[in-house]
């Protein structure tokens, strides 16, 4: 089944992430955070997002891909658009994907 | 998004599954090529099954199979896997006004199922106005909908991914970006929310020559950071 390298690199991954969502979340009732770090909480979700996203759509092994025959950025952006349009997060993830799918097929790739 | 201020707590946990569903369809391509790839890259069935059970972290996952594909050491994927997954701490630190009433009964859970989609869908639920008692429900129900389908997906990539041609290169990942792109929308709503992207996003850019995918979090902080400032100079501009 497991071999032992597996076992250690499974246990270290594990170790390592759960050393990090728990603790805090252990001692919370003995934390009291101040108001500017609360308030700097605030804005964790889009940076965190955005951090993860922009990368994921621009950068390729060969550097920055900034033109419209990339088709993570025209599904980027066409699900940017409709996510300010409709506000309806399905409809935003399918019509990006769906945007992203003909393009690559299509158009640039 | 429906707001019941005197839910039960089934209410609530099956309120968050249902909420959190859109974002499981952003994840099913994710998890299906991980499934798909990890053989490939030397990761044995239980091995790659027992990583999606045990560490339960989607891009960590990832990496440590491009890593282990590149022959990297393992302490070397350990310390990435820390780093990439050091955002969670954020969370962590966010869900503490939250959670902090709970026994740990409950904070065990809840740490060890704290992802990106579960932390995005439970801050939402936490930071609406009502006052039901039950919202760690939300965020439970929520978690184990992520597990599941999580653990799903990877044993589908396992099985039928592996029978697929090149599956991992159509590119398919990219329902994870629409995903994020979807939950970043509706904090587009204050000039300080837009600067925190702008600078965090173009950061990201900037910073991700950094080892171990270090960029991440540096430039989180300071599209942070940056919204702050606005929001600061803002207040004080209009007083």
């Amino acid at each position: 089944m497991f071999n032992p390298d597996e076992v250690l690199l499974l246990g270290g991954m594990t170790l390592v992430t759960f050393l990090i969502r728990y603790p805090v979340l252990a001692m919370s009732d003995r934390i009291t955070l101040p108001p500017r770090l609360l308030q700097a909480l605030n804005y964790v979700p889009p940076a965190v997002l955005m951090a993860i996203v922009v990368p994921a759509v621009l950068v390729t092994d060969d550097g920055l891909w900034l033109a419209p025959t990339n088709p993570r950025l025209v599904g980027a952006l066409v699900a940017l658009g409709m996510g300010l349009w409709k506000k309806n997060l399905l409809i935003t993830i399918l019509v990006g994907m769906g945007t992203f799918l003909f393009w690559q097929s299509f158009v640039g790739g | 998004m429906t707001t019941v201020s005197n839910a039960t707590p089934w209410g609530e946990f099956w309120a968050g599954a249902r909420q959190t569903v859109p974002l499981i369809f952003g994840a099913i391509p994710f998890g299906i090529i991980f499934g798909t790839l990890a053989q490939s890259s030397g990761l044995s069935f239980a091995g790659a099954m027992g990583m999606s059970v045990i560490v339960f972290a989607g891009s960590s996952q990832f990496i440590a199979l491009g890593l282990l594909a590149a022959g990297t050491p393992m302490g070397m994927i350990v310390l990435t896997t820390w780093v990439v997954n050091l955002r969670h701490l954020l969370y962590a630190v966010s869900l503490v006004p939250y959670i902090k009433h709970l026994n740990q009964g409950w904070k065990l859970p809840l740490g060890f199922w704290l992802t990106d989609e579960n932390f995005m869908v439970a801050i939402q639920r936490y930071r609406q106005g009502d006052l039901s008692r039950h919202k760690h429900w939300f965020q439970l129900g929520s978690a184990l909908a992520m597990y599941t389908s999580w653990q799903l997906c990877t044993l589908i990539g396992l099985t039928v991914g592996q029978t697929m041609p090149n599956a991992a290169g159509w590119g398919l990942d990219f329902a994870m970006v629409a995903t994020f792109i979807g939950m970043v929308v509706p904090y587009l709503s204050s000039r300080p929310m837009v600067a925190t992207v702008v600078v965090s996003g173009i950061g990201a850019v900037v910073a991700r020559g950094l080892p171990h995918q270090l960029g991440l979090m540096v430039a989180a902080i300071a599209g942070i950071v940056t919204g702050m400032l606005v929001e600061n100079h803002l207040e004080q501009t209009h007083v």
